[in-house]
């Protein structure tokens, strides 16, 4: 049987002036999966996660998320995928569960589903007690899985992080990925760009961007055998070094 | 004279209702020519103790001194003699290139022409948009100028706050072998970083959580203090996998290291016939079971859970 797409993106194009920020992107990612999206800086990363986020209209091509299209459903789109990234993520000089019914609020999710979810999150990421501390108190880490499981309060079919752990240390790094696991392992796809390489391996599918192209897209096991690499590092400077454009 | 000389050096951060211990009494010399690396995640300390070192924050408590001049008294002598990265991007955006370099050398008392060999080979990467605004370059090329900025001087010391942060991998190794030159023209290098493992390209390391030191060594010299026998295992399925060796009573950590988990038994008898027997149980198949050598950031972990 064939697995549900979850994101299904063909040639997809942006282009600004005359430069292509991203060049014929083809691929798939199914539910559930983990699906980790590499590239040096630059590479064009960014400007296709805006566009499959339904923030930044592509210039040519295909493609859905959570079955709607990235043309003209960016509404849609919004309503069904979660995000955060290491630099926007929660509101600082609100309380724990004043975020939390923030973003459920903005979701639209009903007060008693709000409250249900209040509890299960506090009590998920053993904050008890903690409620009512200010986020800005929090260490980095704390804040990234609070983040986290507030992005996907609204239990989207996906969710999209941007560098969720840079700078993280590295018990909570990994404490991150246990929760990535977990909303995994319930049907939430993962799309994730990570500049640690021991990330990419866990990763169940990986594809690394270079030059606005998808240059490689395979499991991280098999990207290790193409490319006679240990590890996913090797993988990565054997092809980031192919590129041609410099910088952002 | 050491170059780097911090003794005992406390600060905290107030506000109305709390106090936050930035810097717990630390304490580290840093020797001539040496890169020394300051390693640990966000909220660990690092920027405060750079900004206590280049004389931009005055310690609570604590003395310290920059090739022999005291952080408060000489503060002068020092921002003479340094150069200071700062991990926020801090050149003038709207001056071009060239112009930031030209205004950094002229308030060194210095030209762009007396240290140029000393920035050339970093500078002629950004010398094709050297009439660009620093504001309008990307990231890999804000950092080098940002870089050569720091060093048209020729500073004795360079404090780099967080160079790679955010970089890819590509560019870090590219950074860290421009830094390796640089040592080579008798500059002493403080850098600190999150990545653990751009510890191992550092001369010694100073391993930093909380506002605490953890350990102070070579790399190799902290590799060494890891007591503990160290396995590596990987399965069809990982995080099932996880999960049942973290519920193993006579297992002290296992952590996921890329494909590979690495687990630490309470006592050393506990090894590999446990681990052989938590993969028979649970029916996992490619199952590989082998002993490695710590790296960084395994020891890092262990002196956190210390």
């Amino acid at each position: 049987m064939q697995k549900e797409k979850v994101i299904t993106a063909k040639d997809l194009t942006k282009r600004f002036g005359d430069f292509t920020a991203v060049d014929k992107i083809t691929f798939d990612v199914e539910k559930g999966e983990i699906f980790g999206f590499l590239g040096a800086n630059g590479a064009g990363k960014t400007t296709a996660m805006r566009m499959l986020c339904g923030l930044l209209l592509p210039t040519s091509g295909l493609a859905t998320v959570a079955g709607f299209d990235v043309f003209k459903q960016t509404e849609q789109i919004k309503k069904n995928i979660g995000y955060m990234s290491q630099k926007f993520s929660l509101y600082e000089d609100l309380t724990i569960t004043e975020n939390i019914r923030f973003y459920a609020g903005i979701y639209g999710l009903t007060d008693e589903r709000i409250k249900e979810k209040t509890g299960l999150l506090i009590k998920q990421l053993h904050l008890q007690g903690q409620e009512k501390t200010l986020v800005r108190a929090l260490p980095l880490g704390w804040k990234q899985k609070l983040a986290f499981s507030i992005a996907i309060v609204h239990d989207p079919a996906i969710v999209f992080l941007d560098e969720p752990t840079g700078g993280v240390d590295p018990i909570t790094r990994r404490e991150f990925w246990g929760l990535i696991y977990e909303a995994s392992a319930k049907g939430i796809t993962i799309f994730v760009t990570t500049h640690y390489m021991d990330e990419a391996e866990y990763c169940n599918r990986v594809s690394v961007m270079v030059d606005g192209r998808i240059d490689a897209l395979d499991t991280p096991a098999n990207l290790m055998k193409d490319y006679s690499a240990a590890s996913m590092d090797g993988v990565f400077l054997q092809l980031a070094r192919k590129a041609v454009r410099t910088g952002d | 004279m050491q170059p780097v000389v911090v003794e005992h050096i406390v600060q905290n951060y107030r506000t109305k209702k709390t106090v936050v211990a930035a810097l717990k009494d630390v304490s580290f010399t840093v020797n001539r020519g040496e890169i020394f690396g300051i390693i640990g995640p966000d909220g660990a300390g690092k920027t405060s103790l750079f900004r206590i070192l280049t004389t931009l924050l005055l310690a609570e408590s604590g003395t310290a001194t920059v090739d022999g001049f005291d952080v408060v008294k000489d503060y002068e002598q020092i921002r003479n003699r340094i150069g200071y990265m700062p991990g926020r991007f801090s050149l003038y955006q709207d001056l071009s290139v060239q112009e930031n370099l030209e205004f950094f050398a002229t308030i060194f008392n210095t030209t762009i022409e007396k240290n140029y060999d000393l920035i050339k080979e970093i500078y002629q990467q950004i010398e094709p948009f050297k009439d660009r605004k620093a504001g309008a370059l990307s990231g890999g090329m804000k950092q080098k100028l940002a870089l050569c900025c720091a060093l048209i001087h020729k500073p004795s010391v360079l404090f780099l706050d967080e160079p790679t942060t955010g970089v890819d991998a590509v560019s870090r190794k590219e950074f860290w072998e421009m830094l390796h030159r640089l040592k080579l023209q008798d500059i002493t290098i403080l850098v600190s970083t999150a990545y653990m493992d751009e510890a191992s390209l550092c001369d010694r390391v100073a391993l930093i959580q909380k506002g605490q030191i953890l350990s102070i060594d070579t790399p190799k010299g902290i590799i060494s203090r890891f007591k503990k026998p160290l396995w590596a295992i990987r399965a069809n399925e990982m995080f099932k996998l996880m999960n049942a060796i973290k519920e193993d009573p006579s297992v002290e950590s296992c952590y996921p290291f890329g494909q590979y988990h690495h687990v630490v038994f309470k006592t050393e008898k506990d090894s590999k016939e446990k681990l052989e027997n938590i993969g028979k149980d649970g029916r996992y198949t490619d199952v590989e079971i082998k002993p490695i050598e710590p790296n960084i950031e395994d020891c890092f972990m262990e002196l956190m859970t210390n």
